[in-house]
């Protein structure tokens, strides 16, 4: 593998762990609330297909992802509802809210678009251009640096930039804030908060507020940016990867970001090296393809160790007498 | 003379209702300022629920709270915080990962961002810490604090939010006799300072030794309040129970017989390979009760799972004489059940029961194979409800309900139906960890005297307890366990809470420790 392709196979690890990353996000600050979110899924998906076809109708991508954000928001609500108002079975909501994802979008694309349950493509104003930085094509012939900027670091689109962003966001609200620290707690020891005479119920909608923002980022990265358009089903699993992310990282900003850059990596091995030949076996597409899912697995068996959920995880809040 | 100073807290004819259950009636109290007020009751008289209507966490059906000559209502933690109540609950409200600056600042930052708030609290709280002798690492994780120390940052809590007025929920039943006594040097500390502190407790030493003025509770009514110098143990318990009530316990001396039990040499090694009980041996004879004493966490607990097959050991226990297998492959709750060894767990809500079953379901735990319980494939249900309203009757068992749910129950009486199960299979060895741990008044007299009427049917009891007072009571041989080993045996008559202290302590050589003892009691 030479310099150049090397570099791609990381550009693109950096486009397909931009989704993973915002919604490992997501699942970050829903989950340190103590509201385990199993519904990331059903959430990207959902902010999807609306972004898309919101962007393909209006041709303004900028209103596509906010009819995206949105939608994702509408289902947190839903599953903070569910889970913290009426205390119902966190991981039963999250589960229920994938399916209608799955069912609702492709129903409404087809009443709407008629092309089969996609949006038809996007193009122009409607899908999120790649934004070349400053000095990229000045710098593009400097030895090692040159291309490395040029090609690694510049020319994604702005929702990648957004997500590397709220890496250090994420860690400085988490633990340098007061807004962090409660958000903490009430993951851990919701009766601490209780007692201290700071809502409960109010802190985790928050958190799960947040977490239907950074999911609504995600999925309309998929279908504006990643892709242009969406079509059935595109979350592929990504809602759960990114759950596998959270826990790999131990529920960790910083952690977080290097566990997603690895299921990019292994995304973009896969698709970059579809017919090996090791040893003079081809090996198959499909197990190439089905190759970071199993890593996925062998990764969350194997090499994760103990990773401690937060304490309060999965409860419903309930006053004790 | 006509008071001059307003109450701290006045309550006025406050009621509060759960359903059809009156928790408290007519509720009137009032608390002097700079005083220790102690609230007495069993479990359930609705102490609780009182000071729950004070920190806000319910609002009161009817009546008035009344904060230093001010009608004040509570209808959240926040304004009972601003008003200067603090609380300590009996269980912590803590963040155990969280560090102990954090824990204290949670929910009373200075604006949005913790730096400020860290060093604000950091420079504050070694101020309270040096004024009150209430010494804490500010950076310690509560999960590595004792037990002690925990509650010493749930009163920094209180006293950085500027309480005034400090309740404190049953503050002992975790705490060693050590932490104990500190915690209440602490508040006479706090008492000097001009703080107003309510002390609610079941255990009456505890309110003879610390507080001013006591108030009785019996059943969700104020059945009395005096001056602590006024009373006496004996009339307090009279109160809270509403009947006489023996303080000590009453029994013949013992007649031991036969070895029913000998340990020899047992060695129990934890899961993470630290060595909880490094070789100890002794003998519990037919017809008496071998207390074992000890601060929680010296092995005490490890011997028991042995003995009631929850845990693997090396060395030897003989039953009569037959080794018993420690290896853990024949060695389970109904083997060692087959052997007549009956075992009342220290943690009677995670071992004793399972909280969410029915009463009757709880009386089979063990005995489910007993051949009168069995019809054809079939449990025979009613022969079980039949034979759980007996022991409710028996054991005096209340709601007398065999379908009500184990957490419906009090402790008092969740410990007696794991009692009444164990006991009342006959056992040749009864095993009792902390049977009266939670457990109101009236209900550890009535426990205490079930285990001495097994003691004097010829039946042998080794009895775990971290409440001195118990061990010295009910036994007639006492060992006394730390880290891991047996410091020494004594006979009760010939010993006394300071030498066991001790002993408890580590210290063996209790002749030469003397002097020093009676320096600490001089002191």
């Amino acid at each position: 593998m030479d310099f150049l392709t090397l570099l791609q196979v990381l550009d693109s690890t950096v486009r397909l762990a931009t989704p993973l990353l915002l919604a490992c996000l997501a699942g970050l600050f829903s989950e340190r609330a103590g509201i385990f979110d199993i519904g990331l899924e059903g959430k990207m998906l959902a902010a999807a297909f609306f972004s898309a076809a919101v962007a393909y109708v209006t041709g303004s991508v900028w209103i596509g992802l906010l009819a995206g954000v949105t939608a994702s928001l509408a289902f947190s609500v839903i599953h903070g509802v569910a889970s913290i108002t009426f205390r119902g079975n966190q991981l039963i909501s999250g589960v229920a809210l994938n399916f209608l994802a799955a069912g609702l979008t492709v129903l409404i694309a087809q009443t709407w678009f008629n092309q089969g349950g996609r949006t038809p493509s996007l193009t122009g104003n409607a899908r999120f251009e790649p934004i070349t930085l400053p000095f990229a094509e000045t710098l593009q012939n400097v030895p090692i640096f040159g291309p490395i900027y040029y090609e690694l670091i510049s020319g994604h689109s702005i929702l990648v930039y957004v997500a590397a962003l709220a890496v250090p966001a994420t860690w400085y609200i988490l633990f340098r804030t007061r807004f962090g620290l409660r958000l903490r707690a009430v993951g851990e020891n919701p009766a601490a908060v209780d007692t201290a005479g700071v809502s409960v119920v109010g802190l985790r909608f928050a958190a799960v507020m947040i977490c239907g923002v950074l999911c609504g980022l995600a999925g309309a990265y998929l279908a504006t940016s990643l892709s242009a358009g969406f079509v059935k089903d595109m979350t592929a699993g990504r809602g759960y990867i990114a759950l596998a992310a959270l826990i790999f990282a131990k529920w960790r900003p910083w952690y977080a970001l290097m566990a997603c850059l690895l299921f990019g990596f292994l995304e973009a091995i896969a698709n970059r090296f579809q017919n090996i030949e090791v040893i003079g076996f081809v090996i198959p597409v499909q197990f190439m393809q089905a190759l970071p899912y199993i890593l996925t697995v062998v990764i969350l068996a194997g090499f994760v160790g103990k990773a401690i959920p937060p304490r309060a995880g999965g409860e419903p809040y309930v006053k004790e007498r | 003379m006509a008071d001059s100073t307003a109450p701290a807290i006045e309550l006025k004819g406050i009621s509060k209702a759960f359903g059809p259950v009156q928790a408290n009636k007519d509720i009137s109290i009032r608390v002097m300022p700079g005083t220790i007020h102690g609230i007495i009751g069993e479990n359930g008289a609705g102490k609780s629920t009182l000071m729950s209507i004070l920190f806000g966490f319910y609002k009161a059906d009817a009546g008035e709270i009344w904060i230093n000559g001010t009608r004040t209502e509570i209808p959240d933690s926040q304004t009972a915080i601003r008003a200067g109540i603090g609380m300590v609950f009996q269980h912590f409200k803590l963040v155990e990962n969280f560090t102990v600056l954090e824990n204290i600042i949670l929910g009373a930052e200075d604006g949005a961002f913790l730096r400020p708030s860290l060093a604000k609290a950091r420079k504050l709280l070694k101020q309270l810490s040096d004024e009150y002798a209430l010494d804490v690492d500010p950076d310690a994780k509560i999960e590595d604090l004792s037990v002690g120390y925990q509650q010493r940052v749930e009163i920094l809590k209180a006293l950085y939010r500027k309480a005034d007025i400090l309740i404190l929920d049953e503050p002992t039943g975790v705490l060693t006799p050590a932490e104990a006594d500190h915690l209440f040097r602490i508040l006479e500390g706090l008492k000097t300072e001009g703080k107003t502190i309510i002390l609610i407790t079941h255990k009456l030493r505890e309110i003879m030794e610390t507080t001013d003025t006591v108030s009785v509770m019996r059943r969700g009514q104020m059945t009395a309040t005096v001056k602590t110098t006024d009373t006496s143990p004996e009339e307090l318990a009279e109160l809270m129970v509403g009947r006489k009530v023996l303080l000590r316990v009453d029994k013949a001396p013992a007649q031991p017989g036969k070895v029913v039990c000998k340990v020899d040499n047992l060695r129990v090694v934890d899961g993470l390979g630290v060595e909880r009980v490094k070789g100890i041996s002794f003998e519990v004879r037919a017809g008496e009760v071998l207390g074992i004493a000890g601060v929680a966490g010296n092995g005490q607990s490890e011997l028991l799972e042995v003995l009631g097959g929850m845990r693997e050991a090396t060395g030897r226990v003989e039953i009569d004489g037959d080794p018993i297998d420690l290896t853990g492959r024949l060695s389970d709750g109904r083997t060692r059940r087959k052997r007549g060894i009956a075992h009342v767990p220290e943690d009677r809500q995670r071992e004793g029961l399972i909280m969410d079953y029915h009463a009757w379901e709880n009386t089979a735990f063990g005995y489910h194979d007993d051949p009168s319980y069995q019809r054809g494939f079939l449990m025979d249900n009613n022969a079980l409800r039949q034979n759980t309203e007996a022991q409710i009757e028996k054991f005096d068992i209340r709601p007398p309900d065999c379908w009500q749910t184990a957490k419906n129950f009090s402790g008092g009486n969740q410990q007696k139906i794991v009692v009444a199960r164990e006991i009342e299979r006959n056992p040749d060895l009864l095993l009792v960890g902390q049977p009266t741990r939670g457990v109101d008044i009236g209900a550890i007299e009535f426990i205490h005297k079930q285990i001495i009427a097994l003691r004097d049917a010829g039946k042998a009891v080794l009895l775990v307890s971290v409440e001195l007072e118990e061990i010295l009571s009910l036994s007639d041989r006492i060992a006394v366990m730390f880290d891991g080993r047996i410091m020494g045996e004594r006979l009760p008559d010939e010993t006394n809470e300071a030498e066991l202290g001790l002993l408890m302590a580590g210290i063996t050589d209790t002749a030469e420790a003397k002097p020093e003892l009676e320096l600490q009691e001089a002191r």
